[in-house]
């Protein structure tokens, strides 16, 4: 780590997360569902199935299918965006299932499908690890068997600093060498079902990321498995 | 019985190799891990997760209430509310069918009372061969969370033998989350039905049963 503290535009710590918040059960049509907040970003997932997949040519008669949406509400950003799928949107949506099905453990549904849908409702970066995390706990909420929960966050680099859970302003930082932006996305156990990135990063500092990375996701487990065992408390 | 624990997926419910691991578990080394969310219980050392949450599953030996949604060539196709759909063979029908017209026995669109007897790779098989099975004629049918359905029947049927009683309606409740209430006159059934979303609006009160006597008194003044 550097020497002299580097500032945040919004004056937090390196390795200081937004304020979160998750909430389980929020939609009562859906079979499950969940809410999961980084600070300005909120994201909504809702769990359909595991149902009969449409159209039967997709089905498949080995395992069960897992089918996220990915969607930015035209009102979620300031300039308000056109809505329906776009290029983005559907990038995202299929990163969201590749990160999270390997935690599924949908062997035992062939022929069905397990329709994850996820809205962003206010939108301030980050939002693919914001939905991400609230589709997991939303899957857990369907009663989907899992392996374990997945965690997720961006990890950004502005000029030369790390940072954890990157913002609007820091992802597009120009100064220096610029902004990268590295979502990740990890199990409880530690490994990477998820890893993208937007800008470029030296061998050395991408173990740092990793490092900061699983320190983040800890947290932020700590956070879905309490809105989890919240939801349940009175049932007990 | 031991404690009951909310546990989520991936959560290390009980160390040690003298536990089982039963439905929703896994062992993972010395360890059995919830697979599931929901409630962790321990009966003889066998350890298993009742789920609170999701979509029903069907089971062997459920009763389940469906609607016909197709006729073919030897039974009836019966949606019941799950993912696959159900199919009642006519030699699961305890009387004689003519083959050439099942809707004289069933059409599209009745409701029926069955018996899970059976789950493969095709799909769910029905049968209505046992008392208290078959087609329904005339009643309510309500439906309510299939994860309720535990607490409207019961610790061995308490609860539904307690609104049988007070509302004098014959309830048949199948384990996919649909009722029937069948009474002589409509505000018994009406009655019933209240009586039953009480239950499942109140599901986590512990000691139900006498919160819905309570209930009852309240409602007779």
């Amino acid at each position: 780590m550097t020497a002299k503290i580097f500032k945040r535009p919004d004056g937090r710590k390196p390795d200081e997360i937004r304020k979160m918040e998750a909430k389980v059960g929020i939609i009562p049509n859906a079979d499950g569902s969940a809410m999961f907040r980084f600070g300005d970003t909120i994201a909504f997932a809702a769990v359909y199935g595991p149902k009969k997949m449409h159209p039967q040519h997709s089905q498949d008669p080995e395992k069960g299918t897992l089918r996220c949406n990915y969607n930015m509400l035209s009102f979620s950003v300031n300039e308000r965006i056109r809505p329906g799928p776009s290029r983005r949107n559907i990038e995202i949506s299929k990163i969201t299932e590749w990160a999270l099905e390997p935690v599924l453990m949908i062997g035992k549904y062939p022929n069905m499908v397990i329709e994850v849908h996820i809205n962003i409702i206010q939108a301030n970066a980050s939002t693919r690890c914001a939905g991400i995390n609230a589709a997991a706990m939303a899957l857990a909420h369907a009663g989907i068997p899992m392996r374990e929960l997945v965690s997720s966050v961006s990890i950004g680099k502005l000029d030369k600093q790390l940072v954890v859970d990157v913002s609007k302003d820091e992802e597009d930082w120009e100064e220096g060498e610029g902004a990268t932006d590295i979502p990740i996305t990890l199990t409880k156990s530690g490994e990477i079902t998820h890893l993208q990135l937007d800008g470029k990063i030296t061998k050395e500092q991408l173990k740092e990321v990793l490092g900061l990375a699983k320190k983040a996701t800890a947290k932020i487990y700590e956070v879905q498995k309490k809105a989890l065992k919240e939801s349940l408390e009175d049932e007990k | 019985m031991a404690e009951r624990k909310i546990v989520i997926p991936g959560e290390s419910i009980v160390k040690g190799n003298d536990f089982l691991p039963g439905e929703g578990t896994e062992k993972r080394g010395e360890e059995i891990i919830a697979l599931r969310y929901g409630l962790s219980e321990e009966v003889n050392r066998l350890v298993k997760v009742i789920p609170l949450s999701g979509v029903y599953q069907p089971r062997r030996g459920n009763v389940v209430i469906g609607k016909v949604e197709n006729l073919t060539m030897n039974g009836w196709l019966i949606d019941v509310g799950t993912a696959e759909t159900a199919f009642l063979p006519l030699a699961e029908v305890p009387r004689y069918v003519n083959k050439d017209a099942l809707e004289e026995i069933m059409d599209i669109g009745d409701m029926v009372v069955a018996k899970i007897f059976g789950i493969n790779k095709r799909g769910i098989d029905l049968s209505i061969k046992s008392r208290g099975l078959g087609k329904i004629n005339e009643g309510l049918i309500i439906k309510v969370n299939p994860n309720k359905v535990p607490r409207v029947i019961g610790k061995e049927g308490s609860m539904i033998n307690l609104i049988k009683n007070e509302t004098g309606c014959n309830i048949t409740v199948g384990q996919n989350g649909l009722i029937w209430i069948k009474g002589d006159k409509i505000e018994n059934e009406l009655y019933a039905k209240k009586a039953i979303l009480f239950v499942t609006e109140k599901s986590f009160v512990s000691g139900l049963t006498e919160e819905i006597k309570k209930w009852f008194e309240k409602e007779k003044k």
